[in-house]
């Protein structure tokens, strides 16, 4: 066991946790933020998905270890109220279907809207391919990314 | 999903790294962006009973020019070499083969160090290191030594690496200007990893080619620079039916991999089809 500072959600939270220990497990069990959700486990599905310093990783493969010192944000700290843009606009779209995917389909998305906020289709795709949805919500997530980039250029 | 007990250790440096693999044996492994590893330990093809960190040793992921040659830090990321501005104008084929390698996230945190130490036959670099006649800089106990990236890829999942070593660096002679090059694969469409992957670089004297390389992953178990495709172009003005004459020869000489993705004759026809299209690529 080691005591770790993160920075999640633009707060300091301390845990005392062993240090290879997955920030997946960290936010949802010690946390209890548990907006982010395990799927596979094994880096396959995309459901883990948060933001290290604005970039998507994989928190079931990420150590708590590699995180400390960066900031993390989760889908509870992408905007206070739920109104970021894309999460308007997946409301709009009506995106989800079962919704276990779409907390990761959220980050991925903000993420790339982040550094390319006029994306074409193909960099959609490139961008949303490391998240899987067991519905096939695929078409509707590709509409909603649009949606959320016309919504932030106006 | 869970992986069996292991120790975890966090190098603060190269040096302790090599010291803590060096006191916890052959048990020990080096963990970087753990994309490859970990999935593996929890599906239980791996259990090492250590594992030393090296990704938070400051500067190990640098990417710059130094003496003719591009020098990439073993930790530097997918993503950040996808995106180095250095090695976009001097060798392309390098950010070509980063930027479609997995996905987003994939990127995000694997390590051009782990894919090579890796060494799946699947994985991407092993093709455009080759072709670029890359070096692997090793640190071990007794110093640091230089392997030619032709040496150290050995086998299925298998290195010139010893278990008390780890890579520091790779080293890329930086190409002339007439040089040009690519990396394209038929990719398995759920992981991304190639199915056939090839990346050729060809420099230009006065129309003909010189310096023919190409270079296969996911052929045969170990990736491998074709030289008999080379030397049928060397020295050729580059036409169609060169082209189909040198590709036609497509890994003629290794022992091809078939599994459920692809039969040993498709790998070969997609073999000869990709070493075409990015021949076609350099050349046109
Ligand atoms: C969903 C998914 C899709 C992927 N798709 C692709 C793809 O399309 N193409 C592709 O090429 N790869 C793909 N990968 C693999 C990815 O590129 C890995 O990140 C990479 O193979 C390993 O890098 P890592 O930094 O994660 O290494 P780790 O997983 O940390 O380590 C891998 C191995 O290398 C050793 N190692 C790591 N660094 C060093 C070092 N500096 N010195 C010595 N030994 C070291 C470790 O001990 C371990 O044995 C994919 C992975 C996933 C999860
Ligand atoms: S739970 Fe992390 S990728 Fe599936
Ligand atoms: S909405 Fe059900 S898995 Fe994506």
């Amino acid at each position: 066991m080691a005591t770790f500072n993160l920075q999640i959600n633009g707060k300091n939270q301390q845990v005392d946790v062993a240090p290879d220990t997955p920030m997946l497990w960290v936010l949802r069990d010690h946390i209890k933020l548990v907006g982010t959700k395990y799927g596979c486990g094994v880096s396959m599905c995309g459901a883990c998905t948060i933001h290290l310093d604005g970039e998507a990783v994989r928190s079931c493969q990420t150590t708590v270890s590699a995180a400390e010192g960066k900031s993390i944000t989760t889908i509870e700290g992408l905007s206070e109220k739920g109104d970021h843009p894309v999460q308007k606009a997946w409301l709009e779209m009506d995106v989800a279907q079962c919704g276990y995917c779409q907390a990761g389909q959220i980050m991925s998305a903000a993420a790339l809207l982040e550094r390319n906020p006029n994306p074409s289709d193909q960099e959609i795709e490139t961008a949303m391919n490391g998240n899987i949805c067991r519905c096939g919500t695929y078409t509707r997530i590709k509409q909603a990314v649009k949606t959320a980039a016309a919504n932030s250029q106006s | 999903m869970i992986p069996s007990e292991f120790e975890y250790y966090r190098a603060g440096s190269v040096d302790e790294a090599l010291q803590l693999l060096n006191e916890k044996g052959p048990d020990a492994k080096i963990l970087a962006g753990g994309h490859s590893l970990l999935p593996a330990m929890k599906l239980r093809f791996n259990n090492p009973g250590a594992l030393i960190d090296i990704g938070g040793i400051p500067d190990l992921s640098y990417i710059r020019e130094e003496n003719g040659y591009l020098v990439i830090g073993a930790c530097a990321t997918h993503a950040q070499i996808a995106t180095s501005s250095v090695l976009a104008s001097a060798i392309p084929m390098i950010s070509e083969t980063a930027g479609i390698i997995g996905d987003v996230q994939v990127r995000n945190k694997g390590t051009i160090g782990g894919s090579i130490a890796h060494a799946d036959p699947a994985a991407d670099w092993p093709a455009a290191l080759l072709a670029a006649d890359a070096e692997v800089v090793i640190a071990g106990a007794s110093g640091t030594r230089t392997v030619p990236v032709n040496d150290f890829f050995q086998g299925l999942f298998t290195t010139d690496l010893n278990e008390s070593e780890l890579i520091t660096e790779i080293r890329i002679p930086k190409p002339s200007s007439e040089t040009r090059s690519t990396y394209i694969k038929f990719e398995q469409p759920a992981s991304r990893f190639a199915i056939v992957g090839c990346a050729a670089m060809v420099t230009r004297n006065n129309g003909s080619c010189e310096n023919v390389k190409v270079a296969f992953t996911g052929v045969s178990a170990i990736p491998f620079r074709d030289h008999q495709l080379e030397q049928e172009l060397e020295g050729k003005v580059p036409d169609e039916s060169n082209l189909d004459a040198a590709c036609e020869i497509a890994a003629k000489s290794v022992d091809i991999m078939g599994d459920h993705f692809a039969s040993q004759d498709y790998r070969r026809h997609l073999a000869k089809v990709f070493a075409k299209r990015a021949l076609k690529t350099v050349t046109g």
